[in-house]
């Protein structure tokens, strides 16, 4: 026995969640592109506090003015006032924080319906898993923003209605990617372990399969939350989603579009949130891919 | 390939089954339920009848989805109850511009998008690759509506050299034809036909642009990373070893083999043009079937509303169909399949 047996080597085991980060911070544009999205996050909670006037305000004595870099600008209204003078900055702010939480609602809602009936389609016999696919596959053959604008002509616009048109068109997404990963999974021999074992399906899903088939899942998860945003917005600017004087950002864009000839600030810095978000949450999600699949490997 | 041209065949009509069956409940949803159905065919007598009363509707629902049925393929989507024309002939005379806008996109989409996939491909992980693929991600998280406003901002604005509405200049006077603008001003025999023309093709370069933009930002991205897995393949490694040229090796032998899924690719986006066609016709005035459908939306009528979604929705899944045939012809695996 020599000496080098007194002690062993305390290897630590890196868990899954350990290893996609250590992959992901190599990646230094996802990183800043997670910085930027955190810092929208951060800046749609503390919205109230960090917004300087009231999002509906209009102070009537400064309509139209520019942002706060030219000349006619004043630093009380960073970006400048829109049509009836309302700041901008404010009703941005206010708007980061109802798109993300709209988004953050509309992908809860189709995520959680859509793996439900991922996970039914999988573990159903023919007919049923049949049905479903059906439908999902003619939802998704319908082009998704004329579904919404639809379920929306009929149901009414307004906020709550372009909420539910968005969530039900991403529903079929993660109908098939569930199911396509479970199915990959399924006849593996440690899931027969399992029923053999006796155990249930709910049980069976998420303490089995669930850990083995998170990274699409988890892609899929920021694909839906951009398309969200995305969609919402789309939905407000052509009027059908979020009224006015609701501060959404599609909204303020489609109200600024009208003056946009010469009060283009109006209509580039809204747009320019809506890209960077959009950018951020897209940026990520390919590193998160890039990450997981490193890990795969 | 009997077998695969049938199952698509049988796919193709479940699809469209469930299409009929949702417009259908949807038609159930609207103020007046099917009673536009029967707009063109309530005599007087009936009215005097019924009087204003439009419950007419055949009260079991299965008769009741027989006769639509029996409607749509007699091509009766009913009559626009802001115009009073007839829906199944307003959309052929909308549609056309939509389809002419969406093909233009496409050919902007594919004609750029593939030759710098491949550019990227071929200069994996150098600056080319690397401002292609960012490119791609801006083009991917980019508004369209916001991107339209830009482009208009910059070009018509600022430079002033593109129009902002419509298809045409009003100036000239072209009778519909073919329903595209471009070939109907070539077709025409007004003296001015050339300059009509000039003007069309003007007028379509921006809306073109900005709907080709996320299908370019796609087609980009699937072409460079099925290029990157085929160069990697055998038979690429003894192309070069037997000293063909790069050239020949990246066009004939690699894009080649990375046509057929590119072709999926550019399939699916059909749905993407026809959602972005619906922001980009009413940002850019384009009289298309996008247009169309919100305009309706906005003066909630009703008809129109069904028939523009059926019309749609029903043109793609033809296409889709269509493509699932071709691709069936094209691939030498899936022919052979049983």
């Amino acid at each position: 026995m020599n000496s080098q047996s007194q002690f062993y080597l305390h290897t630590r085991i890196p868990s899954t969640f350990y290893l996609w980060w250590s992959h992901f911070k190599k990646n230094k544009l996802a990183l800043v592109a997670l910085v930027v999205f955190v810092l929208f996050a951060l800046t749609a909670i503390f919205a109230n506090i960090i917004a300087p006037h009231d999002p509906t305000a209009q102070f009537t004595e400064f309509v139209h003015l520019p942002p706060s870099w030219y000349d006619a600008g004043q630093t009380q209204f960073v970006f400048g006032t829109d049509y009836i003078g309302r700041d901008l900055f404010s009703r941005l702010v206010l708007g980061a924080r109802l798109s993300l939480s709209l988004a953050l609602v509309v992908v809860l809602l189709s995520s959680s319906i859509g793996i439900f009936l991922g996970v039914i389609t999988s573990f159903s016999n023919f007919w049923l898993d049949a049905l479903i696919m059906r439908i999902m596959d003619f939802i998704l053959a319908i082009p998704s923003l004329i579904l919404a604008v639809v379920i929306v002509a009929v149901i009414g616009p307004g906020l709550p209605n372009a909420i539910y048109a968005v969530a039900l068109v991403l529903i079929p997404h993660f109908v098939l990617t569930t199911r396509t990963a479970i199915r990959q999974e399924k006849n593996k021999e440690y899931v027969t372990a399992m029923i053999l074992d006796g155990a249930s399906l709910p049980r069976l899903f998420f303490t089995t399969i669930l850990p083995n088939i998170l990274p699409p899942i988890v892609i899929q998860l920021t694909f839906a939350f951009s398309t969200a945003i995305l969609e919402i917005a789309t939905l407000g600017f052509l009027g059908l989603g979020a009224q006015p004087p609701f501060p959404e950002w599609g909204t303020i864009l489609s109200e600024s579009y009208n003056n946009f000839m010469f009060a283009s600030w109006t209509v580039t810095i809204p747009g320019l949130a809506i890209f960077f978000t959009l950018l951020s949450i897209n940026l990520v999600g390919d590193g998160l891919r890039d990450a997981m699949e490193i890990e795969k490997k | 390939m009997f077998y695969s041209i049938s199952k698509q065949g049988i796919n193709f009509l479940a699809s469209f089954f469930v299409l009929t069956l949702f417009t259908f409940a949807l038609a159930n949803f609207f103020p007046e339920k099917l009673a536009f159905l029967y707009a063109n065919q309530i005599d007087q007598s009936l009215m005097a009848n019924h009087g204003t009363n439009y419950d007419l509707v055949e009260p079991n629902l299965f008769n009741s989805y027989l006769f639509y049925l029996q409607q749509l393929f007699d091509g009766n989507l009913g009559i626009s109850s802001v115009r009073g024309t007839s829906v199944f002939s307003e959309f052929f005379t909308y549609f056309p511009a939509t389809l002419e806008l969406s093909i233009v996109a496409l050919l902007f989409a594919i004609f750029l998008g593939v030759p710098l996939g491949i550019l990227a491909a071929r200069h994996k992980n150098q600056w080319q690759d690397k401002s292609v693929v960012s490119s791609t991600l801006i083009g991917y998280s980019m508004p369209i509506f916001w991107w339209a406003m830009l482009l208009v901002l910059f070009f018509s604005l600022w430079l002033g050299v593109s129009p902002v509405a419509s298809r045409i200049g009003f100036e000239y006077d072209i009778s519909p034809v073919t329903g595209f603008m471009l070939v109907d001003t070539l077709l025409s025999d007004q003296p001015y036909s050339l300059e009509a023309f000039k003007s069309a093709l003007h007028h379509i370069v921006l809306p073109s642009v900005v709907l080709g933009t996320v299908p370019l930002a796609i087609i980009t991205r699937s072409t460079r990373s099925s290029m990157i897995s085929i160069l990697n393949e055998d038979y690429i490694i003894s192309a070069k070893a037997r000293g063909l040229s790069p050239v020949t090796v990246l066009w004939k032998h690699a894009l080649r083999n990375a046509a057929l899924p590119l072709l999926t690719i550019i399939g699916l986006q059909v749905s993407t043009l026809i959602t972005g066609s619906l922001i980009t016709e009413s940002i850019f005035a384009w009289p298309g079937a996008g247009k169309w459908l919100l305009e309706a939306v906005y003066r909630r009528d009703f008809p129109v509303i069904h028939g523009a979604i059926l019309a749609i929705a029903s043109f793609v899944i033809l296409t889709h169909f269509i493509l699932d045939l071709l691709m069936t012809y094209l691939d030498p695996k899936l022919r052979r399949k049983k």
